[in-house]
C-alpha cells in the first residue's frame, strides 16, 4: 500500500496501510508518545478505495484488514480517522485469540481494576474517560483483554472515542490530546481523546479485577446501586465477548473464573458527578 | 511481497523460515487464504523470532478448538441422521480432521460438508429441519436454483449453534458437463468408528481436484492445493495408489482436473507425483499458477483481470451459456441487499 503506519496499543501491534496520507497523519498525531511498535505486527489493517477511482473521486475509505466484515460500509475520507479506529477494533473483535476479549471499559487504582460493561450508549466509554482524568488509570475505553491463565486484565488504551454530548465534557483537555472534530459520521459527532500520559506509560502493566460494573445512564434515572448475581453477570459477559465461543473450553473457564473473582454492581446515574461518586463507593 | 510465492515456499520448505524478513506480510497472506493454521503446524519446531512463534502458537491452539467444534458439529449431524440409516460421508476439512489425516493439521474448517445418496435427500432434509437446522436463504429463486441445478441443498444453519451444513448429493453441479459417479463415491467410502464415512483415498484427491479446477473461481485455491499436497504425500505411501487414482479420475471424468492438480502441487509445493498421471506442463498452467498466487503481502487480491477471467470460467464450467445468461439476468435485476455499519 502507498502509506504505512505501525502502532502498538498494549500487547497488540497493528500495521496500518492506507491509500491516502491524511488518515495516517491524523493517526500519527493522535498516537504520538505511544511506544515503539513490535517488528512483527499482530494484525494488518487496510484503508483502501473500494474502486480504484474512488481514491480521488468522492474518495471513500473501505474498512479492511486480516479480518473483514463483508457488509461493513465505507466511510468518507474526512472520517478516515474513524475508519482506522473501526478497522483496528474489527481486527481485535474477529481475530484476537490470545485473550478473552470483552467489550468493556477498564480503569485501575491502587492495583485494582474495575471492569465496566453495558449496552452501547450506557456511557461506559465516557465514564472511563472521566475517571481517567480524576485519579484513575485508564486501561481502555472499548476492549478489556482478559489473561487466559491469570485472569488479569491487560490494558488496551487506544484513543478514546468521545461521542456527541460527551465531547463537551473534555473541552478543556490540552489540544494536542484531541483529534479533529468529526461531524455527521454514521455514529454522530465524534472526537478522539488521547489517554493521559500515565495510561500510555503503563500500558504494559496488567491489573487484577476488583469489581464488575454495569453502568446505565439516563437523564431521569434515580441514583441507584444494586448487586448483580453471578449467573446474570456470566450471561451478560458472554454477550459482551466477541471471542468467547471461539475460545471454547478456555473461554468458559476464563469467564467463570472472572465472575467468581469479583463482585458485580449495577449502577444508575443521570449525571457524571453521581457516576464518579458511585464508582468511588463501589471501589471502597 | 507482490504475490503469495513466499508463503507457498515456506509451506513447502519450513527450513526456509530462517530467511523470512517480513513475517507480518506472511501472516496477512496466510490469513487471507485461510492458511495460518496449516502454516503454524508446518513451522512447529523451527527457530523463529519470538513474536512470530507466539502468533503461530496461538494459531495452533485456536485450530485445536475449531477442530473440536467442527467434529462436534459432525457428531450432531450424525445423531440427527442416524435413524435414517443412510450413509453419511464427510467431505473436505471435517473429513480430514475426523480421520486424523495430515491434511487436517491446522486446516481451517468452515461449514460442515456431507455427501448423501441423492435418493435420500428428501428425508435427510426433513431430519435436519426437525433437529433445529433452518434455511439460510429465503429467496425463492435461489432456492429453486439450488434444487434444480446444484449438487447440494441450499445451505442450512443450526439455529442454536449457528453453524452451517452443506448437504451434497454429488461433487459437481448437475449442470456441469462433467458427470462424476456419485454412487461410486459412496460405495467406495470408508466407515469410521463413529459411523460417519470418508471418501476412499483416491476419491478424496479427485474430489479435492474437482473442487479446485472443475468448479468455482479458484478463490482459496492455494489452501485447496495444499490439501492436495498433504493428501497425495500421505496416500502415495499406499501400494498401487497411482493406478487407483488414475482409474478413479477416469471414472469420475475428472482426469484433466486431477492431472492439473498434481502438476501445480508439484510445481508450487514440491509434491512427489507420478509423472505419467501428471502429464507434461502445458502453457495454460502458468495462468492457473498466477491465479493461485494472486494475493500480496497486505493480503490484498491482485491481478483483477486474471481473477475476472477465472470468475467467468467458473460460470462457464457450471452452466451452458444460455442458462448462465438467464441466471445472471435474474441476479442483476434483483435489488441489492442494504449494507450496514460495523
Amino acid at each position: 500500500m502507498r502509506h504505512r503506519l505501525d502502532l502498538r496499543i498494549g500487547p497488540v501491534t497493528f500495521r496500518i496501510g492506507s491509500d491516502w496520507r491524511a488518515p495516517l497523519g491524523e493517526l500519527a498525531r493522535l498516537y504520538a508518545l505511544y511506544p515503539e511498535p513490535d517488528a512483527i505486527a499482530d494484525f494488518t489493517v487496510r484503508l483502501e478505495a473500494e474502486r480504484i477511482w474512488r481514491r480521488w473521486i468522492r474518495p471513500s475509505v473501505g474498512i479492511r484488514g486480516d479480518y473483514i466484515l463483508p457488509d461493513a460500509s465505507p466511510l468518507a475520507l474526512r472520517h478516515g480517522l474513524l475508519a482506522a479506529e473501526m478497522a483496528m477494533n474489527l481486527q481485535l473483535a474477529l481475530g484476537q485469540r490470545s485473550f478473552l476479549l470483552l467489550h468493556a471499559a477498564t480503569v485501575e487504582r491502587d492495583g485494582k481494576a474495575l471492569l465496566m460493561t453495558g449496552e452501547s450508549g450506557a456511557g461506559k466509554s465516557t465514564l472511563a474517560a472521566l475517571l481517567g482524568e480524576r485519579g484513575w488509570r485508564l486501561m481502555g475505553d472499548e476492549f478489556a483483554l482478559v489473561d487466559l491463565d491469570t485472569l488479569a486484565l491487560h490494558p488496551f488504551p487506544r484513543a478514546i472515542s468521545l461521542k456527541n454530548e460527551a465531547i463537551s465534557l473534555f473541552a478543556d483537555a490540552p489540544p494536542e490530546r484531541l483529534g479533529p472534530l468529526l461531524e455527521n459520521t454514521p455514529k454522530g459527532r465524534i472526537r478522539h481523546l488521547r489517554p493521559g500520559a500515565d495510561a500510555i506509560a503503563r500500558m504494559d502493566e496488567p491489573a487484577p479485577l476488583a469489581a464488575i460494573l454495569f453502568p446505565r445512564f439516563g437523564r431521569d434515572f434515580e441514583r441507584a446501586m444494586r448487586p448483580v448475581g453471578a449467573a446474570e453477570v456470566f450471561v451478560r459477559l458472554t454477550q459482551a465477548s466477541t471471542n468467547y465461543i471461539a475460545l471454547g473450553e478456555r473461554g468458559f473457564e476464563t469467564l467463570t473464573g472472572l465472575v467468581a473473582a469479583a463482585p458485580a454492581w449495577g449502577i444508575d446515574y443521570s449525571d457524571t458527578d453521581t457516576a464518579v461518586a458511585l464508582v468511588e463507593e463501589v471501589s471502597r | 511481497m507482490r504475490d503469495s510465492h513466499p508463503l507457498a515456499r515456506l509451506l513447502a520448505d519450513p527450513a526456509s523460515a530462517e530467511r523470512v524478513r517480513d513475517w507480518t506480510s506472511i501472516f496477512s497472506m496466510a490469513r487471507a487464504q485461510s492458511l495460518l493454521g496449516s502454516l503454524a503446524w508446518r513451522l512447529e519446531g523451527q527457530d523463529l523470532p519470538d513474536k512470530a512463534a507466539v502468533i503461530l502458537a496461538v494459531a495452533r491452539r485456536d485450530h485445536d478448538t475449531a477442530r473440536t467444534q467442527s467434529l462436534w458439529e459432525a457428531e450432531m449431524a450424525r445423531r440427527a441422521l442416524a435413524p435414517l440409516g443412510v450413509p453419511i460421508v464427510l467431505l473436505k476439512g471435517t473429513a480430514y480432521a475426523a480421520a486424523a489425516l495430515d491434511a487436517g493439521q491446522g486446516r481451517s474448517i468452515g461449514d460442515l460438508d456431507i455427501l448423501v445418496p441423492r435418493e435420500a435427500l428428501g428425508e435427510v432434509q426433513a431430519a435436519l429441519l426437525a433437529a433445529g437446522w433452518e434455511w439460510v436463504k429465503e429467496d425463492e429463486y435461489d432456492d429453486l436454483y439450488y434444487r434444480r441445478w446444484m449438487h447440494e441443498l441450499p445451505p442450512l444453519i443450526h439455529k442454536e449453534r449457528d453453524r452451517m451444513i452443506d448437504v451434497h448429493h454429488t461433487i459437481l453441479p448437475l449442470t456441469a458437463r462433467l458427470k462424476p459417479d456419485a454412487a461410486a463415491l459412496i460405495e467406495d467410502s470408508f466407515i469410521l468408528q463413529s459411523g460417519l464415512r470418508i471418501l476412499s483415498p483416491p476419491d478424496m484427491v479427485v474430489h479435492s481436484a474437482a473442487h479446485l479446477f472443475a468448479d468455482g473461481d479458484m478463490a482459496g485455491g492455494l489452501r485447496n492445493l495444499w490439501d492436495i499436497d498433504r493428501l497425495v504425500r500421505q496416500f502415495s505411501m499406499e501400494p498401487d495408489f497411482w493406478n487407483r487414482l488414475r482409474e478413479r479420475a477416469r471414472r469420475h471424468q475428472l482426469e484433466a482436473a486431477t492431472s492439473r492438480a498434481l502438476r501445480l502441487a508439484t510445481h508450487l509445493y514440491g509434491t512427489p507425483v507420478e509423472a505419467r498421471l501428471a502429464g507434461p506442463r502445458p502453457a495454460l498452467d502458468m495462468f492457473f499458477e498466477r491465479r493461485l498466487l494472486a494475493r500480496n503481502g497486505w493480503g490484498q487480491a491482485t491481478r483483477p483481470i486474471l481473477r475476472f477471467a477465472f470468475y467467468v470460467r467458473s460460470h462457464w464450467l457450471r452452466m451452458p451459456p444460455l442458462m448462465l445468461a438467464r441466471h445472471l439476468w435474474t441476479k442483476w435485476r434483483r435489488p441489492k441487499k442494504p449494507v450496514s455499519h460495523v
